[in-house]
């Protein structure tokens, strides 16, 4: 077939917008996740060649599970493994039973639902809940994962070719949780979709500060979780990212450098993302059942509305502060409340709480630690306790814009 | 499909929990239909390791590794998914001493020569 002809590029459309829910529902219908991917390639391979023939059917994506519904079942005989459709689960089933079963709306939607929850099963390594999920979620190639976390191609490959025989082996279940396990397991959800956004966002390591790919591909997931499962911190964990993204293009300047919250330009800030963030935080705190997603993306909130940063109000964000510190009591916002504390009291208040954190040493490898210290010790004038703890920053940073950022600070002391 | 539920505690907790409650869970799984095999097994010490090589077996005393954590007994059940299999395990006393490892049980297939 030509590939210019008008249908090849309807082919293509309709795989951006549905290759991932034709996938789902086919994981469902044949019960194992490559037979279903190889399915619905076979599936689009046959819509190229008989579109343009008997012109593109009402419904696309019904015709394409159909479709691979087929081809995996015949690919089945072919290779006379009827032994093996036990092994395949309900696929036998799927063989007789009516259309009805995947044309179904509602089920459908659940399909998408149930490959996320697979995908991020806690069964699974961290690495693979995430490679999995861009994989198979996501529709990301092997290749563009590993380039994005800076993982060789090959041990990516093989991570998501294991999980899947875990899934299969070890029967990981494709079902959207049973209510009584459905927190836990979202919370699961919610850290993989984090996990991405702030490897896009700030990057673990590497030459540049951010992989804005990830990051737009973690809010493609929190949109389509909020709009399967509206749970109130599937909404929080969307606005946080938001707000944190609406950020992006004041927090480097031209030439790469970090500019912190407080040099930043306000109004390259995106409003829509703004907007669209504070929304959901107001919808995800009037649940009255919101978690630390959405504490967090209520002091994201209180920032992205000061005019200026000296406007910010302070207050506010320490009481949130406070609350989130008593749902999680990890040093981390422990430390982050310290810093907010320091800018309602100044820096002495805000000083001895740091350094009651690192007494415990418990963020005593934390660069960020180290560098809120230095900055404290520097505004009260202790220049040798400031460059002592922008030393020990320097030596923990990872990133080439945050050593020359530090580099930077250290040499505005002398 | 079998899964195996390995229990895991540290030596000094072997006996936290009382047998009376091991065995009214392993009566309610029997008579629910899960369990098809479940037994506590006495402290690593007791343990003999048997290795063929060349033929010949060799002994030694104790476990084949040296963890914190030791085998102390094990469920076999039956189960629809790995889902069913995490809710029985969480249902076992000794998890909340110790930890319970779920592994799905292989079947043999007589056709295949070696390990793939």
């Amino acid at each position: 077939m030509d590939a210019s002809h008008p249908i090849h590029e309807t082919v293509n459309a309709v795989y951006l917008s549905d290759s991932r829910r034709v996938l789902a529902t086919l994981i469902r219908l044949l019960g194992d996740f490559n037979v279903a991917e190889e399915a619905m390639h076979d599936a689009f391979r046959a819509a190229l060649e008989q579109w343009p023939r008997d012109g593109v059917p009402a419904n696309p994506r019904a015709w394409l599970v159909s479709a691979g519904r087929f081809k995996a079942i015949d690919a089945m005989r072919r290779r006379q493994r009827f032994d093996s459709l036990d092994a395949l689960g309900e696929s036998a089933d799927a063989g007789v039973v009516d259309a009805a079963a995947w044309a179904d709306a509602e089920s459908v939607e659940d399909d998408r639902l149930r490959l996320v929850f697979t995908c991020c099963h806690p069964a699974l390594s961290p690495d693979a809940q995430v490679a999995l999920t861009l994989r198979e979620v996501c529709g990301l190639t092997t290749e563009e994962i590993a380039r994005a976390f800076l993982t060789p191609a090959p041990t990516l490959a093989q991570r998501i070719v294991r999980a899947k025989a875990k899934i299969r082996d070890a029967r990981i279940p494709y079902q959207v949780p049973a209510p009584a396990e459905l927190p836990a397991r979202l919370d699961a959800v919610l850290r993989v979709i984090y996990l991405v956004f702030n490897e896009g966002y700030t990057a673990s390591s590497g030459a540049s500060l951010t992989r804005h790919e990830l990051s737009a591909e973690a809010i493609r997931l929190g949109r389509l979780l909020v709009e399967l499962l509206p749970e109130p911190d599937a909404c929080g964990l969307l606005a946080l990212m938001l707000l944190n993204e609406s950020r992006r293009e004041a927090r480097t300047s031209p030439d790469g450098e970090i500019i912190l919250l407080d040099a930043q330009d306000r109004s390259r800030w995106n409003r829509d993302f703004i907007a669209e963030g504070i929304a959901l935080v107001e919808r995800a705190l009037s649940s009255r059942r919101f978690g630390p997603y959405t504490i967090q993306a209520a002091i994201a909130g209180v920032h992205a509305e000061a005019p200026t940063a000296a406007a910010t109000n302070w207050g506010d964000i320490v009481g949130l502060y406070d609350v989130l510190a008593q749902a999680d009591g990890s040093p981390v916002i422990a430390l982050n409340r310290a810093v907010a504390i320091a800018m309602r009291d100044g820096p002495a208040a805000g000083l001895a709480l740091i350094d009651g954190i690192l007494d415990r040493g418990e963020l005593s490898e934390y660069r960020p630690a180290h560098a809120a210290r230095a900055e404290l010790c520097r505004r009260l004038g202790r220049t040798a306790d400031a460059r002592a703890s922008y030393t020990r920053a320097l030596a923990l940073a990872r990133q080439e814009p945050e050593r020359r950022f530090i580099e930077r600070q250290l040499e505005e002391l002398s | 499909m079998k899964y195996l539920c390995l229990v895991y505690l540290e030596k000094d907790k072997l006996h936290a929990v009382p047998d009376s409650e091991c065995l009214a869970c392993g009566n309610g799984l029997r008579a629910s239909g899960v369990l098809l095999a479940a037994e506590p097994l006495y402290p690593a010490d007791t343990a003999a390791t048997v290795r063929v090589r060349n033929g010949k077996p060799t002994i030694v005393d104790g476990p084949f590794a040296e963890t914190k954590e030791q085998l102390a007994g094990f469920y076999l059940i039956d189960a629809r998914d790995l889902n069913e299999a995490i809710q029985v395990a969480a249902r076992i006393p000794p998890a909340r001493e110790g930890s319970i490892e779920v592994r799905p049980v292989r079947e043999l297939q007589p056709s295949r020569e070696s390990p793939a």
